[in-house]
């Protein structure tokens, strides 16, 4: 029988963690329950509501459908580690602003599915945002203010680059 | 897309410096919100806390002949296993009834189940551990044995003499039934040119928080208090709930509650799980946390909806209706819930049905039954989206009938807008409706003529598309009459607080609750423009029995029109009682001054006399240079219930522009309008929200949601894969206008908005679906979810 317990090496928004994990564990529990970094949502643990969003190695994932385990020697972001780089600063304002949230309970993870769309630099379409979110559930606002949001922040880094 | 403030509209009586009425003011909480740094009850983590699981009934009905929990207790981690009958001893069952609903029934409900399991999810053992994955390993350990019992599933057949009675001491499996007449419904009937009659049937769906209920326990003996942290809508309502069943002084229980995960009428009842909770902290003497997880989610939280409506419309050749009937029947699982009860949705349906129009005859059937299917209850806009597809098919079918176009049919018979005040036929009561005034809004927003010829143009090339309208009513702001007459210590009155803090900025604690609606932002704006300060002065503290006035919380769309009226009436007797201080300092007669930007200045000139700051300096900390005799009065609080009305009744219309693609029946939603009258509109941008959201939840429940049962009451889709919710990429685009009749029961005359989404959505979205099929002869599909299948069979493809 396999270990159950393994040692990892987790940098964890720029930390270096080092901790003892059950291989049960998935790393969004990871988060929550041992680092005590509870910004990343658990809705569905079944990777359809996306509430869990978060950043392994630049790309994001399921927290819920990636085991801490197979975190060892990953680079990990969470909102907290991405709020407090400022790298989307602008998209947090435009979705205060544009209320494209009300219970925020979705808003980590369609923040974090939101820049990995806008990295691009391109301007998305809206058609092509409410694709890009198809994965990320919200019950509250009915997805329109998030397109405004996610459109207003592409077109203004666009110009702003140009 | 740009993002703009508007600016505010001249309200005379609110046009004050500081006015906030009226404005999308950005709500205050949202930072900690985008950054990850809110605090949900599902991340509450408290000193010795231990975690609850469940093991629950695989059966829908089953005697429970014995639970063996010896090996579970020696598992890991395990600190205590509890049965219903040990957890008896701690919490006594509650029956789910209400006087003024004449006649509703129901048994007695444990928190967990003592002997008998009567819906499949039901909690049979609790096992507490050092964590939620040890119990669950605990929860694996414990047998039960089942001696199954036939499950009462069908509730057409329900109260059938062979059918099992489920709980024998009720007699039969009636919960509730209402009978209504008004009017000369036979004589509209007989009368009528012609009588259309349909059956509508409503899906079971439910409300997928996306927050799962959460709740945290901590029975603390040295204090002998329990200070619970809960997801809820209601905290003072959960407050006398938990004292009473635990045999505790309500003044023993704090219930506070922070950021909540979503609630849409999911979080305004009491669930047996949750009862459990309460009742585990006061017997282990420690705090415990339980957070549903998404399959406890779908077997637990409340239900909603299924109801079966069988119904026809009277009317004339030149459209005039003569008359209405329903006859409704509902399942609401084996209890009806606790302290609302799961008779006011078919109640609603009952009241609202035929709502928006001049026919006084009516009449209607509502009965509620009994089944072993999980418990149904109150979900966002109870009631009103089956009254108003009911209604509003029907209108439209007669329209097609009649050959009349079906905004005309509804011109010629909506309330008109100088007819108020009124009466409905179910004795509603409207204050002040604009359906008309709407109706044309909606007609221009949306370019009605330009689409109907667009619709035409592209039958010709085989596209089909349709446009359905939905005319509302919502109940808002409801007074005692929806629960307190019933004897529900369920509050309909709300508080507010405001206190000048030290440095001259203004505190205001609030009865009515957030869940994301915007309910500080909207309490902020009422204050920050009655005390006369900028709104980044005002600070709202929400969401706890210790420190709020006692108040209802939010649901029912009361918290802008309730709370936020008591937070104005607070803010212009705290700008009083600063004025006394003021004048007292200044030696000038209270009424030559005002606050203006958080200055006290001479009314007449503006002139700035006095900072809130030195106010409140001055009131604080030198109170001995005031006049003798002058008491400094800093805090202020104020009450507010709607008294002249029942509820503010509220109106509105939509309309649905779809795509039916005939070979794989798939609806693509093209767009969606609103135009809906909430009276005078606070934040005009979290008003459009809570419409959009709204009809998007109304979209869900036309389309898609839909929680499947088969005929053991065993529910198949109990997920987020099977059971399908609207995500981004399947919406449309929302439009939404507004009229506004302010109800003159309060000074700021606002109405609810929270509901209007739901009510008309689904309704409007049949329509759409059905004016596209009809040109190819396909029956009317009066049963939602409209589904793929549904409409393929409609067409006879399959």
């Amino acid at each position: 029988m396999s270990e159950r317990f393994h040692q990892v090496t987790i940098t964890v928004n720029g930390e270096a963690v080092r901790e003892r994990v059950d291989a049960r564990q998935t790393i969004v529990d990871f988060l929550r329950e041992t680092l005590s970094l509870t910004g990343s949502h658990v809705g569905c643990e079944h990777g359809v509501c996306g509430a869990c969003t978060l950043r392994v190695d630049g790309v994001i994932v399921r927290g819920c459908l990636m085991l801490a385990v197979q975190c060892d020697g990953a680079r990990v972001e969470t909102i907290e580690g991405v709020s407090d780089a400022g790298e989307i600063a602008d998209l947090q304002a435009a979705f205060e602003k544009r209320n494209a949230l009300q219970c925020g309970f979705c808003t980590p993870g369609m923040l974090l599915a939101a820049q990995e769309l806008l990295r691009s630099g391109r301007v998305p379409s809206r058609e092509e945002i409410r694709t890009h979110l198809s994965g990320n559930y919200c019950r509250c606002t009915g997805y329109q203010a998030i397109v405004d949001a996610i459109e207003s922040v592409a077109q203004h880094r666009a110009g702003a680059q140009r | 897309m740009k993002i703009t403030d508007d600016l505010p509209p001249g309200l005379t009586a609110l046009d004050r410096p500081n006015s906030y009425i009226g404005r999308s003011v950005p709500r205050p909480n949202l930072a900690r919100l985008t950054q990850g740094r809110a605090q949900f009850v599902s991340d509450v983590v408290l000193p010795r806390m231990a975690h609850v699981a469940f093991v629950r009934s695989p059966h829908a009905h089953a005697r429970i002949t014995a639970i063996e929990t010896a090996t579970a207790r020696k598992a890991p981690g395990v600190i205590a296993v509890v049965t219903g009958a040990e957890l008896a001893k701690v919490i006594t069952p509650w029956v789910g009834v209400l006087t003024h609903l004449k006649g509703i029934k129901s048994a007695p409900q444990h928190a967990i189940a003592v002997e008998r399991a009567c819906w499949q999810g039901e909690a049979v053992c609790a096992v507490v551990a050092r964590s939620r994955a040890e119990a669950e390993d605990g929860c694996a350990l414990i047998e039960v044995s089942y001696e199954e019992l036939p499950a009462v599933t069908d509730a057409e057949t329900a109260l059938d003499p062979a059918t099992p009675v489920i709980h024998p001491a009720l007699g039969d499996n009636l919960t509730f039934e209402r009978v209504h007449s008004a009017g000369n419904p036979d004589q509209g009937f007989a009368e009528a040119d012609a009588v259309v009659e349909a059956t509508f049937v409503f899906g079971r769906h439910t409300g997928v928080t996306n927050e799962p209920r959460a709740i945290v326990a901590d029975w603390n003996p040295g204090e002998q208090r329990l200070t619970v942290y809960h997801g809820t809508q209601a905290p003072h309502m959960m407050q006398n709930l938990f004292a009473k069943h635990l045999g505790l002084e309500e003044h023993q229980v704090r219930v506070i509650t922070k950021d909540v995960g979503g609630s849409f009428g999911i979080k305004v009842h009491t669930y047996a799980d949750e009862m459990a909770v309460v009742a585990l902290s006061k017997l282990l003497r420690r705090p415990i946390k339980f957070v549903a997880d998404r399959i406890e989610s779908f077997v637990t939280d409340i239900h909603a909806r299924d109801h079966r409506v069988t119904a026809k419309i009277g009317v004339n050749k030149d459209g005039t209706i003569t008359a209405f009937e329903i006859d409704d029947l509902t399942g609401i699982g084996p209890y009806s819930v606790y302290p609302r009860t799961s008779g006011i949705e078919a109640n609603q349906i009952v009241n609202l049905t035929g709502g928006p129009y001049t026919c006084l005859n009516y009449r209607a059937r509502a009965r509620v039954v009994f089944q072993n299917k999980n418990v149904m209850c109150q979900y966002r806009a109870v009631g009103h989206p089956i009254a108003t597809a009911v209604t509003e098919g029907l209108v439209e079918l007669a329209a097609a009938k009649l050959g009349i176009d079906p905004l005309e049919l509804r011109r010629r018979n909506l309330i008109p807008d100088d007819g108020y005040p009124c009466s409905g036929a179910s004795g509603i009561k409207f204050e002040q409706l604009s359906h008309h005034e709407c109706l044309a809004h909606l007609d221009a927003m949306m370019n009605y003529a330009g689409l109907r010829a667009e619709q035409a143009r592209l039958r010709e090339r085989g596209i089909h598309r349709g446009i359905g309208f939905a005319s509302f009513i919502e109940v808002t702001n409801p007074s005692a009459a929806f629960y307190g007459v019933g004897g529900a210590r369920i509050s309909s009155q709300d508080g507010a607080t405001v206190r000048l803090d030290a440095t001259g900025a203004v505190i205001c604690h609030t009865g009515v609750t957030e869940q994301g609606q915007g309910t500080e932002a909207v309490v902020a704006q009422c204050v920050a423009t009655a005390f006369g300060v900028p709104i980044e002065r005002v600070r709202v503290i929400t969401g706890d029995t210790d420190n709020t006035p006692y108040g209802g919380g939010t649901w029912a769309s009361r918290a802008a029109g309730i709370g936020g009226e008591a937070a104005w009436q607070a803010g212009k007797a705290l700008r009083g009682n600063v004025l006394a201080v003021a004048a007292s300092i200044l030696q000038a007669a209270p009424a030559m001054l005002d606050i203006r930007n958080g200055v006290v200045v001479d009314a007449d000139s503006g002139r700035e006399r006095l900072g809130l700051d030195e106010v409140a300096r001055i009131a604080y900390f030198r109170p001995d240079t005031l006049p003798p005799g002058f008491q400094a009065e800093l805090m202020a609080t104020r009450h507010y219930v709607p008294r002249a009305w029942p509820f503010a009744f509220t109106n509105g219309i939509q309309a649905s522009y779809v795509e039916v693609d005939v070979d794989s029946g798939f609806v693509t939603l093209l767009k969606h309008w609103c135009v809906e009258d909430c009276g005078t509109v606070i934040n005009p941008q979290l008003v459009d929200e809570q419409i959009r959201g709204g009809i998007v939840q109304g979209i869900g429940a036309a389309l898609f949601e839909h929680c499947l049962y088969d005929e053991r009451g065993q529910l198949l889709n109990g997920n987020m894969a099977d059971y399908l919710v609207p995500m981004a990429a399947e919406m449309p685009d929302i439009e939404v206008g507004h009229v506004v009749s302010p109800t003159a029961d309060s000074e700021l005359g606002a109405k609810g908005a929270g509901e209007a989404g739901t009510a008309g959505a689904p309704g409007a979205v049949m329509n759409a679906v059905n004016d596209a099929l009809r040109p190819l002869g396909a029956p009317a599909i009066t049963a939602m979810p409209l589904t793929p299948e549904r409409i393929l069979r409609a067409l006879g493809k399959v």
